[in-house]
């Protein structure tokens, strides 16, 4: 009874906890971080150094007027936001923070549940949320919305089927869907697949920027060409969960980035006798740190870059990400049977 | 059986890269522009027709709110017009204190131009650095003048005040911050492989066809023109200083960048030149009381920052105002070449041509 249901209703709560509080503090962070990047100082009003700013903006997002448009489509516009964040939650449910430790006398493990096909299940459930922006920018009856929207979806789809190309080649040296079988690939192995797969990781890395509309990427919120993008038309709580989305994403990104390339929990050359004291540091620690490394990066290249054009992102897509994806898994196959 | 409409698209007056209250009505077909029509007259003041039932004297702050950017310049300008009509010789000292206060303004507009266009193209960072930058300038003029935008610095004859005491070097120090600074905008822009290939081969436009439309400013010198008016027709002390007029070969927006971040060097070189040399001697020249220039009329133009600003005023020689104040705004000018530009490019590179462009509403509209 416990194991079967208490222990894992207590980790959905906490993760989806950890998860809300994490991206309301992403924003605050990335604030932050622009902030210094540009010599400024950030929020500093709110709590010593602004690290109460979170709450101040949930607070003024759930009190503000919530406006739906007079032409709006009213049932989809209402929908469209949910549909964002939704998947955005729920595919946290197969990310292993951590490996089984003991934990009050009961083996627990630090992961929600262990799909045999954990990859795919990501992969699939991500995919859900651009309909969310989809619908939004046909909802909101507006055409700065609706040009956002149009290039939300073409962007997301041409990105995903070079993503997903990399993510199949690295089941091709893992040997399997599941995510903590893929991360005890790495510590078989003793390499973290970053570099046994350095190209697939540059092109998931671009693509997760893509992905996650992040800069260079972030068209369909191109402020300065369409006004805010899809969500031009929505205000309050409803704009909140984009928001919300957008920064969830980023970090179900970033840990998959750490989990299929970067040994997930484990520690630098997981499998050398040498090394073994970093298993001292606890492994959701490491985790976490590797995935912060990576929203960290999301945030300096924003601080950096300007923006691709519409028909330049389709053509790095296109002609760059895609064929080199299509090449690497070719040569992984071919390395794989040769092995083998 | 499917209709293929072209989709009319509203950019403006209230958008956040259209620099103002411009407004854009695109026609696009797809994300393509077919066309473009420029709207103005958001901020129209009637300082034209202000002016003509104000006394000479007054003019000068009206100017300040046509180019609010570059406040000076357009005060220099409007000075020596009027110096032109009374046939006033300027002290040298003033003539160099004018020169110094134009480049730094040069270098201030540039900046907020840098800033914008970055930050319109994505590259939010130099948009801060800039305005850091730009701080630094307009702690100069409020200690010369005491306003921070709409600066009133100038007089009919002269300056109003002497340079403060130690400015000069307080210039000359903010020449050195601010050489090192344009390298850092470049390091962030000049050879950014996105930075390039948003800019690259935009809004192409021949230098013929360029001063067909009446551009002019960097915009026209992006093109290959070498037009400058303070090598052509020298002003202030422009004669007496040693600069170059960098010029683009493509004319693109790429050329129109490069152009104006060579001319921040120049104006550099420029403000050095003058601060080092300042002469002593009076600020202002013999001047009438009562300013009532003879019946006649002129044309007087300087390089604003954004190109050539010109005044064209008629006296009648009886009143204390002018007969007829006119003004050929730079930014009014390169705007009708927008259209020109945009056409055949995405709705993301119009926004990068209005900024390439660098106009002011306040100057468009008067």
């Amino acid at each position: 009874m416990i194991d079967q249901v208490v222990i894992p209703l207590l980790k959905i709560v906490i993760v989806l906890n950890a998860t809300l509080v994490g991206v309301t503090y992403m924003v605050l962070l990335e604030r932050k971080v622009i902030a210094w990047a540009q010599s400024r100082l950030g929020p500093m009003r709110v709590g010593p150094y602004g690290i109460l700013q979170p709450v101040a903006d949930a607070v003024k997002l759930m009190i503000k007027e919530d406006i739906t448009p007079v032409r709006a489509d009213k049932w989809v516009f209402t929908v469209a936001p949910i549909i964002s964040m939704v998947p955005a939650l729920i595919v946290y449910a197969v990310i292993p923070f951590g490996p089984v430790v003991r934990m009050f006398g009961r083996d627990v493990s630090l992961y929600i549940t262990d799909v045999n096909v954990g990859l795919l299940y990501i992969v699939s459930v991500a995919s859900i949320g651009v309909y969310g922006l989809i619908l939004a920018g046909y909802a909101s009856n507006s055409k700065y919305p609706l040009l956002a929207s149009l290039r939300a979806s073409a962007q997301l789809i041409s990105y995903e089927v070079a993503v997903t190309l990399t993510l199949v080649s690295v089941i091709l040296v893992a040997g399997s869907l599941s995510m903590v079988s893929i991360v005890n690939a790495q510590y078989n192995s003793g390499w973290w697949f970053a570099f046994v797969q350095p190209l697939a990781f540059v092109i998931f890395f671009i693509g997760g920027l893509a992905e996650t509309n992040r800069a260079p990427f972030d068209l369909p919120e191109a402020e300065q060409e369409l006004t805010g993008g899809f969500h031009t038309e929505y205000s309050g709580m409803r704009f909140a969960l984009f928001f919300l989305a957008e920064y969830a994403n980023m970090i179900v990104v970033s840990s998959v980035a750490t989990t299929l390339f970067f040994g997930g929990w484990l520690p630098p050359f997981p499998n050398t006798a040498a090394f073994h004291f970093l298993y001292y540091i606890p492994a959701w620690a490491w985790f976490l740190t590797k995935s912060f490394v990576f929203l960290y990066i999301f945030i300096w290249v924003r601080a950096t870059l300007p923006r691709y054009r519409y028909d330049q992102l389709m053509r790095l897509g296109w002609k760059v990400l895609i064929p080199l994806a299509i090449a690497n898994l070719i040569v992984t196959g071919i390395v794989k049977v040769v092995l083998m | 059986m499917f209709d293929t409409n072209e989709l009319v698209l509203n950019m403006g007056p209230q958008h956040p890269s259209t620099h103002g209250v411009l407004r854009v009505v695109l026609r696009l077909d797809g994300e393509t522009v077919v066309d473009a029509d420029v709207v103005i007259g958001y901020l129209h003041r009637g300082i034209e027709k202000l002016s003509e039932n104000r006394n000479w004297t007054q003019i000068i702050l009206l100017t300040d709110r046509m180019d609010y950017v570059a406040a000076a310049t357009s005060n220099v300008g409007y000075c020596e017009t009027v110096e032109k009509l009374l046939s006033v010789e300027v002290p040298r000292r003033a003539r160099y204190v004018r020169t110094i206060l134009c480049e730094l303004q040069r270098i201030a507009s540039h900046c907020l131009w840098v800033g914008t266009h970055a930050m319109d193209i994505g590259a939010m960072t130099v948009f801060l650095y800039a305005f850091r930058e730009r701080e630094l300038i307009l702690d100069l003029f409020e200690e010369f003048c005491g306003a921070r935008l709409t600066y009133n610095s100038m007089r009919i004859g002269g300056l109003p005040l002497d340079i403060p005491p130690g400015w000069d070097k307080k210039v000359l120090e903010f020449c050195a911050i601010m050489d090192s600074k344009i390298d850092e905008y470049e390091t962030l822009l000049t050879h950014n492989r996105i930075w390039l290939e948003r800019t690259r081969g935009i809004g192409v436009i021949s230098g013929p066809e360029a001063v067909a439309l009446g551009m002019c400013g960097p915009a026209l010198r992006g093109s290959g023109v070498p037009r400058d008016v303070r090598k052509d027709e020298p002003y202030a002390a422009y004669d007496e200083m040693d600069f170059e007029v960098p010029i683009g070969t493509t004319g693109d927006t790429y050329d129109r960048y490069l152009v104006r971040m060579e001319e921040f060097r120049q104006s550099i070189r420029i403000v050095r030149q003058a601060t080092e040399g300042i002469p002593e001697g009076p600020i202002v020249g013999k001047v009438p009381r009562l300013i009532k220039p003879a019946a006649g009329e002129t044309y007087h133009a300087i390089e604003s920052p954004k190109g050539e600003l010109g005044y064209f005023i008629v006296s009648d020689g009886k009143s204390t105002n002018p007969y007829r104040f006119r003004v050929r705004p730079p930014s009014f000018c390169n705007l009708q070449a927008l259209p020109r530009l945009v056409r055949g490019h995405l709705v993301a590179d119009v926004v990068a041509l209005i900024g390439s462009i660098d106009i002011v509403l306040g100057e468009v509209d008067r």
